[in-house]
């Protein structure tokens, strides 16, 4: 059985990074993939990839990450520009952020249009759960 | 904030002065994506020798490997290089994945735990760069997260950035594809390995970093 946990954003926005990359990992530790609204900086990415090596463990292989948010196709400088700095300030709410436990899913595959989400088989996945 | 307003004063210094006599350059991109066999063809063209061991294995590379000074020229131009070779970023990393390659247990899980701190050092390293070269295995979706992170993160601190697919010798090697998920950057298709098209990924490096 999965679990999918929806995140608003406003259950997040106003924790500082180190405490909703705390909260999300500690989410995916219960084998929880979360559908979070919004996305992460890229600060914060690279700090939950950081935070995501820390804790491996036997039992934590790491987390699957997939972001989807919209992007316009062509865009002058200034606008480009402006946009940026308008979606800084907003603290990134637009899209949505997928996260998982490596241990449920095997691979995010992300097309622009679409995105599929491999589970691994649940056979293995018992065997590891058995192994906690 | 503070980080991107320095990094930017940095810069604009560097170019008035004209500063960026030597470049930090660093190799950035996922597990076996072709790092290392790049830094070797760089090191292997400029200086005679080899910069450290490629394999297929993933994270074969876990430490930070680096060349003090390369000096790379090209139409009449040099430019000078400390040139680094980063551990693949990874989003997971299991031990039993090595397994598959003939490793022991005891060898897997040494290279797992090694390959985690691998990650953490390339990730701490990007603060360092001057200019960085993206390598993508061009046989693979360019559209993971872990490139995104990638090139957000380098987006950010404002660092100049060439994408090198690799592997384009390949058969299912596809540059379109990486082109159009990161359109608003140089793609240049190149096999480190067998050297195709090195050429011209020098002159695209001497325009990315002046």
């Amino acid at each position: 059985m999965l679990t999918l946990q929806y995140i608003p954003l406003n259950e997040i926005e106003n924790l500082d990074s180190q405490d909703k990359i705390k909260k999300l990992l500690s989410l995916v530790k219960e084998d929880k993939i979360l559908l979070v609204e919004g996305r992460l900086t890229p600060a914060e990415e690279v700090k939950l990839i950081e935070s995501t090596m820390e804790e491996i463990s036997k039992s934590f292989k790491g987390i699957e990450i997939c972001t989807v948010y919209p992007q316009k196709k062509r865009e002058v400088q200034f606008f480009s520009r402006l946009r940026k700095e308008v979606l800084n300030i907003l603290g990134y709410r637009q899209g949505i952020t997928i996260i998982g436990p490596a241990s449920i899913i095997k691979d995010i595959k992300r097309d622009p249009t679409k995105i599929e989400l491999l589970t691994r088989n649940s056979k293995k996945f018992r065997r590891m759960q058995a192994k906690k | 904030m503070l980080k991107k307003i320095g990094g930017s004063i940095k810069r604009f210094l560097n170019s008035l002065f004209k500063a960026k006599k030597h470049v930090k350059l660093g190799l950035y991109g996922p597990p076996n994506s072709g790092k290392t066999t790049l830094a070797n063809r760089i090191c292997k063209d400029w200086l005679g020798e080899e910069m450290g061991q490629a394999s297929r294995i993933p994270h074969e590379t876990r430490e930070i490997q680096f060349k003090e000074s390369v000096l790379i020229k090209s139409n009449g131009k040099e430019l000078s290089f400390k040139l680094i070779d980063t551990p693949g970023i990874a989003t997971k990393i299991d031990y039993e994945d090595f397994l598959k390659f003939n490793l022991s247990q005891k060898e897997a899980k040494e290279r797992a735990k090694e390959a985690t701190k691998g990650v953490i050092e390339a990730i701490k390293w990007l603060d360092n760069m001057d200019a960085v070269v993206v390598v993508l295995d061009s046989t693979k979706n360019p559209y993971s997260q872990v490139n995104i992170t990638i090139i957000g993160n380098l987006a950010a601190r404002e660092i100049p950035v060439l994408i090198a697919a690799n592997k384009v010798d390949l058969r299912k090697a596809n540059i379109k594809k990486i082109e159009s998920a990161f359109p608003q950057y140089k793609v240049m298709g190149i096999s480190a390995e067998r050297g195709d098209n090195i050429e011209q990924f020098y002159k695209t490096l001497f325009k990315v970093v002046r």
